[in-house]
């Protein structure tokens, strides 16, 4: 079975139809990606750098290698607001959809 | 009964601490689980509970022995190479919360199997996807099951049984002669053989309780020892600081690269020393980038420090890859996201665990780093006697100056230990025996059976998977456990995950598709690291016992072919994508077969949750898994 019947309301977003779930995947994936790309970037950027600059990221700060420190402590707190951003806008991107497809009643 | 020069030989303080983590794991296991008899009473009664305590049960499930001792140990013996495993078990906890958790959670689809049978409509594919629990599930008992040999044989290493009449559980010397100490085996079939009794018996649910108080053992566990050795010796950075790369030895790593400007920082004193054994790496490369883990394969090749850079980096990624993208197909993790009551507490939880998993993973590193400096006699070790075994035994060194403070210390380190084998052998094998017990049994072999009869079931599952990953256990001993647990998220990672991934985010899957996408990938990946896990075995016991090694054709391969031996060791950079373009192109082929209601199924995974798109969802078609 794949067409559903009756909404009740008309100017509702209709959340069976082909056009909300098409708009509702490419909003969550645009986010999902964005904050994928923004840790891929340093996860997979970190060991061209290594690759690449030997020397600049053997350098001594508190005496770790400049590396050692990128990977061994700062980049928890990147992972973390990261997903602290992600996990915001996840909330708000889901209320805005229910708010589109409940119509403005509860308002 | 026991002799008594058996007990006057273990430090009291150690044995106290880590009889009491056993008897309180076990204790608590069995209260909770006469309050919670199904598994739907066990996601229930989750939902009672607190964002906080939650977030700390889905950690205290996620820390295994291979982020508690593990990891320490590989960055001991591995330098800089071994800090991508802690990154990376944090970072594949986003990548989860990016891609998959959400949409599961909303499917309620509360296991992989679950899942594969409700996307797809399709049973088969059921019993197709149980088959990667158990492998993976094999893969990441193994290391728990050496943690917990390692633990053991530390505990009572001081021991003598010979002369006794337990004298055939004493450790034997290649010639068959008797030594003082603890063996190995003994202390993985003793520890083995209590959890699989635990869960036979119905204890060890997997209870949010006992998972949130295994975190904070571990916690305590790790940081307490550490902020005191730290505190006596010299904090984290001087640590890595007094690997001073200045004192480069010649033939190092970068010698073509010019001088060396990286000297250590004027105001960083170095930290006190002993002298690095003879087996251990030197200072430029444990501390640099391309170390001795991802230059095994090249070294043994012979190629030069610049030839085999590009194979490192190789390594490297291919290392990245697996871990992030396995952490999502780990068959006991997805589970914890339904113990929320709704969508915003679930992503307020993940937040949580996002801070407690990494505050954890900045100790163990520290761990190695003081173990480098201050036990480098751990690097002559074999097996149980190696850097596995610096977590627990480091602290010990402060009863030289501090009476039993040490003993105290290395006591609460040894009852982290515990709780991390246990918890996460108990949460694995309950998966396993679930998986045998209702799949395997219920619904394959035997589906008229009674509730009874599968209840009965689950208990000889218990014994038998139990006792496999027991004897799997035993055979390891030889390879280490941080890197074994990574060979188990290579696995997830070229089937599971690439399973979840397309399923949730391309419509255009079929069964067909990813049936075989999923195989493949995954056997491949399988059949490559058993290849070289057992390879490694072989050499190592051979150049432990001075015999000639019954698998030195497979060991000339990898000599003659070292990308042969990265690719196999680490398949996830080709594994991945084989799978992901096997599930397009035969999608493709058999587009057809799409199941017709396949944008419900889209609506159901990624509308929001208030829509109640669910139910509607439920009332048509019957519940998605189960």
């Amino acid at each position: 079975m794949s067409s559903p019947s009756g909404e009740k309301s008309g100017d509702k977003i209709d959340i069976h139809s082909e056009s909300f779930l098409h708009s509702l995947m490419r909003k969550q994936l645009k986010l999902s990606i964005a904050c994928a790309a923004t840790f891929m970037v340093a996860l997979l950027g970190l060991p061209l750098l290594n690759y690449f600059f030997p020397e600049f990221m053997a350098k001594r700060i508190f005496g770790f290698t400049l590396s050692w420190f990128i990977l061994g402590i700062a980049f928890f707190p990147y992972v973390w607001i990261i997903s602290y951003y992600f996990i915001r806008n996840s909330i708000a991107l889901e209320d805005e959809e229910v708010k589109s497809a409940k119509g403005d009643e509860k308002q | 009964m026991i002799p008594l020069p058996f007990l006057a030989a273990v430090d009291s303080w150690i044995v106290t601490f880590s009889a009491i983590t056993v008897i309180v794991t076990i204790w608590m296991g069995f209260r909770s689980a006469k309050t919670s008899k199904t598994a739907s009473d066990f996601f229930v009664a989750g939902r009672s509970v607190s964002v906080g305590w939650n977030a700390s049960a889905i950690s205290g499930e996620y820390l295994s022995a291979a982020s508690f001792m593990g990891i320490a140990g590989m960055v001991m013996s591995s330098g800089y190479d071994a800090l991508w495993y802690p990154v990376c078990y944090a970072c594949g906890y986003l990548f989860l919360l990016l891609f998959i958790a959400g949409p599961l959670r909303r499917f309620g689809a509360y296991t992989i199997p679950d899942f594969a049978e409700g996307r797809f409509d399709s049973p088969i594919f059921r019993k197709i996807a149980v088959v990667f629990v158990l492998f993976i599930g094999f893969f990441y008992t193994m290391p728990q099951m050496k943690g917990a040999g390692v633990t053991l044989s530390y505990i009572f290493q001081d021991v003598d049984l010979r002369g006794t009449f337990l004298e055939f559980l004493a450790p034997h010397n290649i010639a068959g002669e008797a030594l003082q100490g603890f063996p190995y085996w003994a202390g993985v079939v003793l520890v083995g053989a209590i959890i699989i009794l635990n869960v036979a018996l119905g204890g060890m649910k997997g209870i949010t309780l006992v998972q949130a108080f295994q975190y904070w053992i571990k916690m305590f566990a790790i940081s307490v020892p550490i902020f005191v050795l730290m505190a006596v010796y010299g904090h984290y950075g001087r640590q890595v600081g007094s690997n001073n790369v200045a004192q480069m030895p010649p033939g190092a790593l970068y010698q073509n690269m010019g001088a060396p400007t990286n000297t250590v920082a004027p105001f960083i004193t170095e930290a006190e020393r002993k002298t690095l054994s003879a087996k251990a790496p030197s200072d430029s490369v444990w501390i640099s980038p391309f170390g001795p883990l991802t230059t095994k394969a090249t070294t043994k090749a012979k190629l030069s420090a610049e030839d085999a850079r590009p194979y490192s980096l190789l390594y490297t990624y291919s290392l990245i890859i697996a871990i992030v993208c396995g952490t999502a197909g780990l068959p006991h993790i997805l589970v914890r996201f339904y113990t929320n009551p709704d969508g915003v507490a679930a992503k307020r939880t993940t937040m949580w665990v996002m801070i407690l998993i990494g505050i954890f993973y900045v100790f163990p590193p520290i761990m190695g780093a003081l173990g480098r400096n201050l036990l480098p006699e751990l690097y002559n070790g074999i097996g149980a006697k190696g850097t596995d075994k610096v977590v627990l035994e480091l602290p010990r060194i402060l009863n030289e100056k501090y009476g039993v403070l040490g003993s105290i210390l290395s006591g609460i380190t040894c009852a982290g230990a515990f709780a991390a084998f246990m918890s996460t052998f108990s949460g694995l094998l309950v998966s396993m025996t679930g998986a045998v017990a209702h799949d395997v049994y219920g619904r394959i072999l035997k589906p008229s059976s009674t509730p009874e009869q599968r209840m009965k079931m689950f208990k000889f599952a218990a014994i038998g998977v139990g006792s496999i990953a027991v004897l799997l256990g035993t055979l390891v001993e030889k390879l280490e456990i941080n890197f074994m647990v990574g060979q188990a998220f290579a696995i997830a990672a070229a089937s599971y995950f690439p399973l979840l991934f397309m399923s949730v985010w391309w419509r255009g899957l079929t069964m067909k598709g990813a049936a075989i996408g999923m195989l493949s990938g995954g056997l491949l990946a399988l059949a490559g690291i058993t290849l070289t896990s057992i390879s490694d075995i072989a050499l190592k016991t051979s150049a432990a016992n001075g015999t000639t090694n019954s698998l030195q054709g497979l060991e000339d391969f990898w000599i003659a072919h070292p990308l042969a031996r990265i690719l196999c060791e680490q398949p996830a950079i080709w594994a991945v994508p084989l799978a992901i373009i096997l599930m397009i192109v035969v999608s493709k082929a058999t587009a057809k077969d799409v199941p017709s209601d396949i944008r419900m199924k889209m609506l159901v995974l990624h509308a929001p949750e208030k829509l109640g798109l669910k139910q509607e969802y439920i009332q048509e078609h019957g519940p998605a898994g189960h």
